[in-house]
């Protein structure tokens, strides 16, 4: 399913350290590898604090990484100029959770769909007014929207406007984080058909922030579940439910609630709560929350270690 | 013990916000409302608590508590009532803590308000309702600002501030919409042990239908301000007679549900 040929972009070994307060440091992004393919979703969830969005700041050039390198077309994103960067920014597009607090609220949908055409030099004035219906086409939406101002639509009509905006430079790869958190469950499911379908038909690399494992698991190829700044476990989509190994990403299987699930049965969570990113364990981040904790385990880090095709864990107690 | 009859609510002179609405709860029942945003289900438990926002009233129907209507109360009757008999968790309980003083001398000043208790023994009170929410070291959180404590335990401390004074009806607007799922499940666990150990009964309104179906005896399920379907927890998932209600429950993303890949 994953070639080596079809990575769009690698990311190896980043680090992002931030100076905090009474010279501390606070190590948002730790050690992360992971790959982006042609036309796949890469799915990552974690907790709030656990870094997803500083990494994803850095996919886009929005952050430079303290150490390691993003490649991406054969060029590390660290290392481009201001212009470079500006240019790569037609490739990598992001969709962000509220809609509403990234666009300008004094422009029209007409202009706010058509500005990073237009910042391109990639559209004449005079063909806006098409541009502008055959993207809200694209997302579904009624041409005449393109008069209205962001603050007349609701929630799910403005993400929709946000990911047409986002398409419009036919990017190579879509970064959405926490895309679908501020909606309503049922607006939820027609954004996501949307972005498949939109996916499927563009061929587009997404890379999507959530923290629904049940969601996420619905329409992502691969997996990486992130706690304090690292990997622990990276797994293909549509073997989460079954297969996963880590016992952090098990906690949070456990704490889902199903509509199927019965009312009698006890629900299952992790007590306690993550440690500060300032203040990290040595050996395994996750070794004050874990059932099976040892010895081991708080001395040593535990390494991301390949145990099947594409499923990688980093545990000492599961064996490849 | 509590009973909504045909409620409307109007804000000002717009089109009526929630329309006949009728519920009827029992001690120790745990009611969930669910609906999107602007359905009307924060305003239903505003009503209940007689704190609509911005110009909202109540212009038809009756909400009786313990077989007393609640409408014309006046500000003294409305003093005794909440924070002793029925009290609200709210989304963010943070929020609703002063940012600039700690948390125990906030939480000595509700309990002093709420009763003739000395300052020592509104302190006490406090340390061990924040032990029974299982908040490690209470009293260095009794100690803390606000700021220094994580999102789930600020609500926890909402939580429990909430239910010092063993209220008879707990409301709960999304208590668990802001947390993670981790926080979210411990949180809804520490509700339904309220209402194994005291007896509380509980209104939770949220859009997280899993936990709604959990946590609830009964379910209402709202769309612009109507109700489209009421009853057990059974009727209403598994045998729901609205179409909206099965399409929402259809949207739920299920593990190893449908996948769109």
């Amino acid at each position: 399913m994953f070639n080596e040929k079809d990575i769009v972009m690698k990311s190896e070994h980043i680090v992002k350290q931030f100076p905090a307060s009474h010279g501390r440091t606070l190590t948002a992004c730790n050690d992360i590898n992971l790959n982006v393919y042609k036309g796949k979703t890469l799915g990552i969830v974690g907790e709030s604090g656990c870094g997803k969005s500083t990494f994803v700041r850095m996919v886009i050039s929005m952050d430079k990484p303290t150490s390691g390198k993003i490649i991406y077309r054969g060029r590390n994103l660290a290392e481009l100029s201001k212009k470079e960067i500006w240019e790569n920014r037609q490739n990598l597009q992001m969709v962000f959770q509220d809609p509403l607090a990234s666009f300008n609220p004094k422009m029209k949908i007409i202009d706010i769909l058509t500005e990073p055409l237009m910042n391109y030099g990639k559209l004449k004035r005079s063909e806006k007014e098409a541009k502008a219906k055959e993207l809200l086409e694209m997302v579904e939406l009624p041409a005449d929207f393109m008069y209205r101002y962001p603050h007349n639509m609701s929630g799910g009509q403005r993400q929709r406007i946000s990911i047409a905006r986002a398409l419009s430079l036919e990017p190579e790869i879509l970064v959405c984080d926490e895309a679908t958190s501020a909606l309503d469950v049922s607006v939820q499911k027609t954004v996501i058909e949307l972005l498949v379908k939109l996916q499927k038909e563009k061929n587009i690399s997404m890379i999507f922030i959530c923290h629904d494992l049940a969601l996420i698991q619905s329409f992502a190829h691969q997996i990486a579940v992130m706690y304090l700044g690292h990997i622990v476990e990276v797994i293909p989509g549509a073997d989460v439910a079954h297969n996963s190994k880590h016992p952090y990403t098990l906690a949070l299987l456990g704490a889902q609630f199903s509509i199927h699930m019965d009312p009698n049965e006890k629900i299952e969570s992790i007590e306690s709560e993550a440690p500060s990113p300032l203040d990290v364990p040595v050996g395994c981040p996750f070794q004050n929350r874990c059932e099976h904790c040892t010895e081991k385990c708080k001395k040593e880090m535990p390494a991301l270690k390949e145990i099947e095709n594409g499923h990688l864990v980093a545990c000492h107690m599961i064996e490849a | 013990m509590l009973e909504i009859k045909d409620l409307t609510v109007q804000y000002g002179k717009n089109p009526p916000t929630i329309e006949h609405f009728n519920l009827s709860m029992e001690k120790g029942e745990i009611i969930s409302v669910v609906g999107e945003s602007g359905s009307g289900k924060t305003t239903v438990i505003r009503a209940v608590l007689g704190a609509l926002a911005g110009g909202g009233r109540v212009t038809a129907g009756d909400i009786l508590f313990q077989g007393k209507s609640l409408l014309n109360n006046n500000k003294d009757e409305w003093r005794k009532l909440r924070g002793t008999k029925m009290s609200m968790i709210f989304q963010d309980c943070g929020g609703t803590l002063n940012p600039i003083r700690k948390i125990g001398s906030q939480y000595v000043e509700y309990v002093c308000t709420h009763s003739n208790k000395t300052k020592q023994e509104a302190w006490a009170l406090g340390v061990s309702m924040l032990e029974k929410m299982r908040l490690p070291d209470a009293e260095n959180i009794m100690n803390s600002f606000p700021h220094q404590l994580s999102g789930g335990m600020r609500q926890r401390v909402g939580i429990a501030i909430a239910m010092t004074f063993n209220p008879e009806l707990l409301l709960a607007d999304e208590p668990t919409s802001a947390l993670d799922v981790t926080t979210q499940a411990q949180i809804v666990r520490q509700m339904m042990e309220l209402r194994d150990n005291f007896g509380t009964s509980i209104i939770i309104v949220t859009h997280n239908i899993g936990v709604a179906a959990y946590m609830a005896d009964q379910m209402v399920v709202m769309q612009h301000g109507k109700v489209v379907d009421q009853g057990t927890r059974d009727e209403v998932m598994n045998h729901p007679t609205s179409e909206y209600t099965k399409q929402l429950l259809a949207s739920v993303p299920e593990m190893e549900g449908e996948r769109f890949v």
